[in-house]
This record gives structure tokens, C-alpha cells and sequence, in this order.
């Protein structure tokens, strides 16, 4: 891509580009205080175990995420890979799994309540350990310093720990795979009473423990990491970054990070009584309970109340996963259609909005569960109007390709395919949405169709854009592009093979976290669209590793890196090839435009880079930005 | 063999793909062109964002025209027609969204791939065009909450007093059913009197538990409003009807509730469908454990007459286990905190008020 445009000559596109063995340039100057002096230079001498493990670079803190997050990827697929099995040929033998699942294989068969560990530990490590670890843990350490123009975090050690608390939070989330009594089996919500009754399956044992524990740990570093981004946004910006001039992805970081901060302690609340009633005999969410035929003395509490704090967080959770990628899409799909994002401010508007609302629409989850009515006619309102700026977001993407002029890159196929999922997955939410029609689709493969495709795939196909787009950044080398078109296609036909035959039987009310549907007339029909989906599952999940092989080829093995190959507009790209702890050798460049200044007319290249001072740009300069220039 | 045809498939598809992203890089260098940057990649891709927009629609308006038959099950009840309605109303809505939206960004993707010399349209904003795609979703949505809302209150309103009345109370892993006998009141139960005979802990010093009645099977009459009361004894499941478009958790120490009227008999659906098997069928649709998949209970719409001859030939519990009755006084006593389900206020005065 490198040579499609002339290079800029800008003195000040250049004057940063120090490339990868060029001494640095230490010099004093205004913006970046405090870390001026600890970062500027390169620690030849830094112990291995400093510089790679217990780093406090966000650069090498961003890579730690993302292979933490591509390992739990794997292992999140592989776990789909091992129930689609089941549901797509419930009278199949298994036998040849026994190896690996142990006793979690009976005469052939999978175990009905190990299947539902399956289910649940599928969806808390895509959830939690992929989505937001692996996607916003990434994209904001890596992208938040390097594009506000600042040296690192605010606090690189509440950086580091950050990872650490999520590595923990990781080890121990995997642990609880091997125990005997299996992992947590109650779903990833983990609703009580199952969740908290080991009597009512025996991952709600020791399996439910370690999972809250480790979900603990992990609150505490999406905390850690949120409060760094807040500040970091807001204190460390370089000289002339105003929030007007931000790139869309820091906007959608920062309001990501927002969302945790308020959000993720009300899970721990949640967590936290949860603990109380299964170690302590409290009953918060327990009451009138006959099990084994034992009655339990816990009386008072309501399980409806675990579900209003669960979904306090969980639903602003799907915005805290899918708002770092439709920051990145939009970075991604203006600088390849070398077009500004279409109504920048109307993006800003549309996320906050999205911000706002996500705390107003909980209980959506929850029309059926005897709640209140009137509730539920409120949350429907606020749930349907969260379409209008989703649907902005949309339109603005459109109008940005329309009359552009496309690069398809992996990461701009990417991008068009996150918009495509976003709009197809999206819609069905406003049937969801709607109280009358979930009492028939509430808990259906309806559900599962939707948010596997608005949420699950569509963030995915963020992180995917994300990574192929700023690998160079990161790695100083170039992905494969060819590999990343096939990895691409297969992963779209593939995503759209699996999730829109789903919603048919969802729609034909197939109750979801079923380990087969055999039992029933009503749910007999579609066994050959569950064998189908299985296969197209199984067929894109393996196509995944067409990426793994990419980027650890790539990694050793990739072309060289330019400095800027995208010919971007934002800060990073000013950076050295591969910048050193405090980004830039020299000074921080400053800046004088918003993001979005590519194919200007006027001006004889087709991207002006955010540190290109007005005064340079005579010829492209709209009226208002001239009259800042004289 | 479906697996097999499918796999090979997408072997071939990926085989194409690679074939056509390396014979371009040949042609390429052939014809002169090859730059390591945008060459016929980048028009292949744009080809393919046509191929995906006409072979995907195509693929899924053919899939889901061959499907349409068994995502519908049959429908029996009234509301179910209503929200069939509406659930078809609002997909034509958001088919229409999905059909134009995507076919503008496999379009623009491929009309606007990049060409050599010509530079993309500097368009930044147009405030006028962001009001109208914000106020026009704005007003569908605004229709499509006002029907929900209204449809969603009158479901959810209360039932009308002559509805027939039936319980049921999940456990792990079967549904109790139980009727409330002919003084038409419910009897009180209470957990802590469960044991593996009174599985609903009936409380038979209420004289009202007396002539309670528990069955297997759920029995609804025909166009009569039936008003199911939900309760569960350990975990969360939920009561879910498919066929009547009815679903509501069961939840420990809450009791919740859902009304609706059938209007198909069992015999009547089963004529219609040509399977004299068939069966109205209540799930449990929330997570419970292990045998969660095959908790089931039969629902039987019974013609108002065949219903009431049925009601009239049950057994009352206490009458067919008078060890439980024996058993209770003593162990009545010794409970330190008894408690009291809530008292049965609008129970119908008939088995079929309003069919008579």
C-alpha cells in the first residue's frame, strides 16, 4: 500500500521518523512531563524478565493481552468445537474424545451437565478473557498512548498490574477445567440458586469457586486498566489533541473504559454476595429451597435480584465489547476508503448515546422472569431506542465508503464485514427488544443467533481489523495481506453459514443451553440444519488458524514494516518503526488537525497527518482552518 | 453425506481463493503491473463483496423460504396469533433495513474499490442528512414501541376472572402439576413439608389443600382463559409453551404467573397436522442442570366438556395419601417457623365459568 501515494514531504511528518536504529534525540520540552525523563531512552541493559514479562511499556503490555486473548480464543473455539459435536449429531459416539475429556465421557456420550460446562465456560472466556481482555486490554493499551500522543500510561505500573491481576484472574479461570467436580456449569450468567448449590450440579462446587474468584481478580484489573485509560485520555494529550481532535477509536476507548469503571464493581457486588450465600449461610438470592431432598433454611432472598445486578453490568459489557471495534472499524474503513469518517461528531454523539442508554436497558434480559410488567414496558422503551444511534453509526459507515476510494486491505475486509455482522446481528435486536415478542424468544437460539452475531462475531471482526491493521505498529513487520484474504472470506461465509440458520431455529423456538432436543416434538425439526451448523462451525473455527499462522509467521518472518504503510493521518505513524518505552526518540509532535483529513482537495497527497501545522497546507485549507492559520 | 458435500465445499472454495490470489500475483508480474501494493487483489476482493451480496442473498432468501414451514409450528392461543403478527410485521420492518443497508455496502465496496487517478470525495459531514437517519428510525422504532407496549400490557395484565387455574412447580428435573379441587382455591403449601410422597409440601391443616388435586399431565380446556401459576422448589427453570407463545420463569420463593386462552384442542391439532402423535409440550427454558434438556411436561387441550368430566374424576391428594395426612399433625408441631404461601384470593368460582 506504501506506494500508492507520493510521500509527503511535510517537515513534520518527518521530523519524528527516526526509524529503528536511529539514535534518540533527548530534548525538553512541555506536554509529556514526568515520563519525559524515564522513557526517552533505551534501556540496552534492561533485564529480559523487565523488558518482556513484568514490562511497564503499554506497548509490550498491549501484546501480552492479545496473546493471553488469542489463547483463550482457542481455547473458548475449541470448547463450541466440542458441544456443536454434540448438537449436531446428538447420537453420535464419542468415545474417540475420552482421552482428552476423561470421565466427562460415559459409554460414548458426553455428559449432559459436563456440556453444560462447556456452554458456560464458551461464553465467560469469549465474554470476559477474549472480548474485553483480549480486544479492549489490547487495542487500549496499545493504541490510547500512541495516538493521544503521550509516552505511556498515566501509570505504567497500575499497567503492569493490570495484565498480572488478568493472568492470575486466567490461571486460575483454567484451573478450574481440570478439577474433578469439572468447571462452572450454570451458565455464564451463573444465575443462583444453581449457581450457588453444588447439591444442583457439581459445577457449582469447587468449578463455581474458583470462578468467582478468579472473576475477582479480573474486575480488579479491568479497573486498574479502565482508571488508566480515563486519565491517560484526559491528562495526557499532546499539545493541540483536543477531545474534538481525538481519532474515533480513542473516543470509543475512553467511553469503553467509562463503562467498566461504573459497571464491573457492581458485578463484584453481585460476586461477592453470591459468595456470601454459598460460604456463609447469608440468603441474598435464596430462598423456599427443597433440594436433595433436604429443605434449606435460607428464606427472604430473591434470585431475581442476582439478575438485576448481574445485568447491571452484563449489558453494558456488550458495549464495552463492541465499542473498542466500531472504534477501530471506523479508523480503519475511513483510512482505506481514504475519506474522512463521515459526521465525526455525529460518531462522538452516537457513542455516548450508546454509552448512556447501555446503563438504562438492563433488565431486558429479564422480561420473563417475574419482574414487574410496568418494568418491562420501561426497559422496552429505552432498549428500542438504542437503535436510532446504532443506526447512525451505521449510516455514517456507509457514507463513508460511498464515493471513497477502497483499499482492501485484511483489515478494511475486516471492517466491511464487522458493519455487515453489526447490521445483521443489530436488527434482530429490535425484535428482541420489544417485551411481547421475547416472551416467545427469551432463552431461544434466537438469542444466541443475535448476540453471537452483534456482539460475538462482530467484535471479533474488530479485533481481527485491529490486529491486521496496527501488526505493523506492533511487530514492525507486515501480515501476510494474501493469507489475511482467505482467512477473511472464510471466516465471513463461514459466521453467516453458522448464525443465520440459527436464527431459524430459534424462531422455531429451540430453547438454548440444550444438550439435545431429542426429548421433544416440538423441537424435532432441524436436525440436518444442526448437523449443518456444527459443520460450518467447526469448518471457521479451524479457518482461524489460517490467522494464528499468519501472525507468528509474520512476527519472525513478515516483510519489513514502513513507517507509515497505511499512509494514516494519526500519531502512531510518526512513530519509529518500531518505537522504544516513550514512543517517540524525540519530541512529541503536536497537533494541529482532527483525523480524518484524507483525499483534501487542494492538497497533492491524499492523507495530511495530524501533526501537519495548517500553516503548511495553504492550498487545502478550508476557510475556518486558514483563519486559524493566519 | 450432507457433511461430506459440505466440507468439500469450502475446500474448493478455499482452493479457489488461493488459486485466484496467486494467479493474479502471476498475472500481474505477467502483464507488467506487479506492485507489491494495490494490483488485481484489490479488484478481486471487490468482485467477491458483489459475489457475496448476490450469492449470500440468494443463498439465504432460498434457505429461508425452505425453512419458513418448520420455523412456524402451529400456533393455539390468541395472544400467540397476536404476536405472530407482530413478530412477522416487524421482520418485514427490519428485512427491509437489513436488505437495503447491506446492499449499499457490498455496493459501495465494490463501485467504489479503489482506481488508479481518481480520489476519494472529501464529505465530512452533512448535518441534514444525519437528522433525517436519525428522526426516520425514530419514528419506526416510536410505532414499533407503541405496539409492543400495548400488546405487552394486555398480555401481561391480570387474567380475567373466569379463568381456569392450574399450578405448576419446577423441580429438578420434572414439572408438578397440581389443581385446586372443587372449592376452586389453592391449598397453602410450604416448602419445609416437601418430603418424596408430598412433593409440593401440601399443608393439609389449610382445609382449602384438602381437595387439591396433582397430575402428570397439564389439562386446559378450549377457549376458556387458563391462568398458570408458577412456582419452583430449588433452582430457577421456566415454563415455556412454544404453541401458546407462553413462557415465565420459575422462581424459588416468587411466585409468577401467565395467562392465556388455547384455542386448539389436542384432538383438533392433531387432525390438523396429520400426526396423531402429537402433543402440546412445556419446556423448561432456564438453565436448571443436568437433565435440563428433558424436562418436559404434556399439555392436553381438552373440549370444555372433556374437561370438566375430567376435573370431575380426579382424586383430591389427601384423599389418595391419608398417610400424609396422619403424618402431618405430628410434624406440623414441631416446625419452629412455618410458612405461609400466599393465600389464594382470585381463584374462578367454577372449573368452567365462562364456557357454561
Amino acid at each position: 500500500m506504501s506506494d500508492l501515494t507520493p510521500k509527503p514531504n511535510f517537515s513534520a511528518s518527518v521530523q519524528a521518523s527516526g526509524g529503528v536504529g536511529s539514535a534518540p534525540v533527548p530534548t525538553t520540552e512541555h506536554g509529556d512531563h514526568l515520563l519525559h525523563d524515564d522513557h526517552d531512552h533505551e534501556h540496552h541493559d534492561q533485564h529480559w524478565l523487565w523488558k518482556y514479562v513484568f514490562s511497564q511499556d503499554h506497548k509490550q503490555i498491549a501484546k501480552q493481552f492479545l496473546i493471553t486473548g488469542m489463547f483463550w480464543a482457542i481455547l473458548g473455539g475449541t470448547l463450541s468445537s466440542l458441544f456443536r459435536l454434540q448438537l449436531g449429531w446428538p447420537e453420535g459416539s464419542m468415545q474417540w474424545l475420552t482421552p482428552f475429556l476423561g470421565h466427562w465421557i460415559q459409554a460414548g456420550k458426553l455428559n449432559p451437565e459436563f456440556y453444560l460446562a462447556l456452554v458456560t465456560m464458551h461464553g465467560t472466556i469469549m465474554v470476559f478473557f477474549v472480548l474485553t481482555a483480549g480486544l479492549s486490554g489490547t487495542f487500549s493499551n496499545f493504541l490510547i498512548p500512541l495516538q493521544v500522543g503521550a509516552r505511556d500510561m498515566a501509570s505504567g505500573f497500575m499497567n503492569m498490574l493490570s495484565y498480572w491481576f488478568f493472568f492470575i484472574s486466567s490461571v486460575i479461570m483454567f484451573s478450574s477445567l481440570f478439577i474433578e467436580t469439572g468447571p462452572a456449569a450454570a451458565g455464564w450468567t451463573i444465575y443462583p440458586p444453581l449457581s450457588a448449590l453444588p447439591q444442583a450440579i457439581p459445577g457449582s462446587g469447587m468449578g463455581m469457586t474458583l470462578w468467582l474468584v478468579s472473576m475477582v481478580f479480573f474486575i480488579v484489573s479491568q479497573l486498574l486498566g479502565g482508571v488508566n485509560y480515563v486519565t491517560t485520555v484526559i491528562n495526557l494529550r499532546t499539545r493541540g489533541m483536543s477531545m474534538s481532535k481525538l481519532p474515533l477509536t480513542i473516543w470509543a476507548f475512553f467511553l469503553t473504559a467509562i463503562l467498566g469503571i461504573l459497571s464491573f464493581p457492581v458485578l463484584f457486588s453481585a460476586a461477592l454476595l453470591l459468595v456470601f450465600d454459598r460460604s456463609f449461610g447469608t440468603s441474598f438470592f435464596l430462598s423456599d429451597i427443597y433440594i436433595a431432598g433436604q429443605a434449606l433454611s435460607n428464606q427472604g432472598g430473591s434470585p431475581v435480584l442476582f439478575q438485576h445486578l448481574f445485568w447491571f453490568l452484563g449489558h453494558p459489557e456488550v458495549y464495552i465489547v463492541i465499542m473498542p471495534a466500531m472504534g477501530m472499524v471506523s479508523e480503519v474503513l475511513s483510512t482505506n476508503a481514504r475519506k474522512p469518517i463521515f459526521g465525526y461528531r455525529a460518531m462522538i454523539g452516537s457513542l455516548i448515546g450508546i454509552s448512556l442508554l447501555s446503563f438504562v436497558v438492563w433488565a431486558h434480559h429479564m422480561f420473563v422472569t417475574g419482574m414487574n410488567p410496568f418494568l418491562g414496558s420501561v426497559f422496552m422503551f429505552l432498549t428500542l431506542i438504542i437503535a436510532v444511534p446504532s443506526g447512525v453509526k451505521v449510516f455514517n459507515w456507509l457514507a463513508t465508503l460511498w464515493r471513497g476510494n477502497i483499499r482492501f486491505t485484511a483489515a478494511m475486509l475486516f471492517s466491511i464485514g464487522f458493519v455487515s455482522l453489526f447490521i445483521s446481528g443489530g436488527l434482530t435486536g429490535i425484535i428482541l427488544g420489544n417485551a411481547t415478542l421475547d416472551i416467545q424468544m427469551h432463552n431461544t437460539y434466537f438469542v444466541v443467533a443475535h448476540f453471537h452475531l452483534v456482539m460475538g462475531s462482530s467484535a471479533f471482526f474488530g479485533l481481527f481489523a485491529g490486529v491486521y491493521h496496527w501488526f505493523p505498529k506492533m511487530f514492525g513487520r507486515m501480515m501476510d495481506e494474501k493469507l489475511g484474504y482467505i482467512h477473511f472470506w472464510l471466516t465471513f461465509a463461514g459466521v453467516y453459514l453458522v448464525f443465520m440458520p440459527m436464527h431459524y431455529v430459534g424462531i422455531a423456538g429451540f430453547p438454548r443451553r440444550y444438550y439435545a432436543w431429542t426429548g421433544f416434538d416440538a423441537f424435532s425439526q432441524f436436525a440436518d440444519m444442526n448437523k449443518f451448523i456444527s459443520i460450518a462451525a467447526i469448518i471457521a473455527f479451524l479457518g482461524q488458524f489460517i490467522f494464528i499462522f499468519n501472525f507468528f509467521y509474520s512476527i519472525f518472518r513478515g516483510r519489513r514494516a514502513t513507517q507509515n504503510p497505511w499512509n494514516s493521518t494519526t500519531l502512531e505513524w510518526t512513530t519509529p518503526i518500531e518505537p522504544g518505552h516513550g514512543n517517540w526518540p524525540g519530541e512529541i509532535p503536536a497537533v494541529y488537525r482532527w483525523p480524518y483529513d484524507y483525499s483534501k482537495p487542494g492538497s497533492d497527497v491524499d492523507f495530511i497527518p495530524q501533526n501537519v501545522p495548517l500553516s503548511q497546507t495553504q492550498s487545502s485549507n478550508l476557510p475556518y482552518e486558514q483563519e486559524m492559520a493566519d | 453425506m450432507t457433511a461430506l458435500t459440505i466440507l468439500l465445499v469450502l475446500v474448493l472454495l478455499l482452493v479457489v481463493f488461493g488459486l485466484l490470489f496467486r494467479l493474479q500475483i502471476l498475472t500481474s508480474i505477467f502483464s507488467g503491473t506487479f506492485t507489491r501494493d494495490i494490483g488485481m487483489s484489490n479488484s478481486v476482493n471487490a468482485i467477491l463483496m458483489l459475489v457475496f451480496l448476490v450469492f449470500g442473498g440468494a443463498w439465504f432468501a432460498y434457505s429461508f423460504v425452505e425453512n419458513f414451514n418448520k420455523m412456524n409450528p402451529p400456533i393455539a392461543s390468541i395472544h400467540g396469533h397476536q404476536m405472530e403478527r407482530m413478530f412477522w410485521t416487524t421482520m418485514a420492518v427490519i428485512g427491509v433495513a437489513f436488505a437495503i443497508t447491506q446492499t449499499l455496502l457490498f455496493v459501495y465496496s465494490y463501485k467504489y474499490q479503489h482506481k488508479e487517478g481518481r480520489r476519494a470525495y472529501f464529505f465530512a459531514h452533512n448535518n441534514k442528512i444525519e437528522v433525517i437517519w436519525t428522526v426516520i428510525p425514530a419514528i419506526v422504532m416510536a410505532a414499533l414501541i407503541f405496539a409492543g407496549w400495548k400488546a405487552w400490557t394486555r398480555i401481561t395484565g391480570p387474567a380475567p376472572k373466569n379463568s381456569v387455574v392450574v399450578e405448576v412447580m419446577g423441580k429438578q428435573f420434572n414439572w408438578l402439576v397440581r389443581y385446586p379441587g372443587r372449592d376452586m382455591k389453592l391449598g397453602v403449601i410450604n416448602y419445609r413439608m416437601i418430603d418424596a410422597v408430598n412433593e409440593w409440601g401440601f399443608d393439609l391443616s389449610d382445609k382449602s389443600a384438602l381437595d387439591d388435586f396433582t397430575t402428570n399431565e397439564i389439562h386446559v380446556p378450549k377457549g376458556v382463559p387458563v391462568l398458570i401459576k408458577i412456582r419452583s422448589r430449588d433452582v430457577l427453570h421456566a415454563v415455556y409453551m412454544p404453541h401458546f407463545r407462553v413462557q415465565m420463569y420459575a422462581v424459588p420463593g416468587m411466585p409468577t404467573r401467565f395467562w392465556f386462552t388455547p384455542t386448539i384442542s389436542t384432538d383438533e391439532m392433531r387432525a390438523k397436522l396429520g400426526n396423531p402423535k402429537f402433543n402440546y409440550e412445556l419446556a423448561c427454558n432456564q438453565v436448571c442442570g443436568g437433565s435440563h434438556f428433558a424436562m418436559k411436561a404434556t399439555v392436553i387441550v381438552d373440549e370444555p366438556d372433556d374437561y370438566q368430566n375430567w376435573y370431575a374424576a380426579q382424586q383430591s391428594f389427601s384423599a389418595k395419601n391419608p398417610e400424609v395426612m396422619a403424618a402431618l399433625k405430628q410434624k406440623a408441631k414441631t416446625l419452629v417457623n412455618p410458612v405461609v404461601a400466599q393465600p389464594e384470593v382470585e381463584a374462578a368460582p367454577m372449573p368452567l365459568a365462562a364456557s357454561n
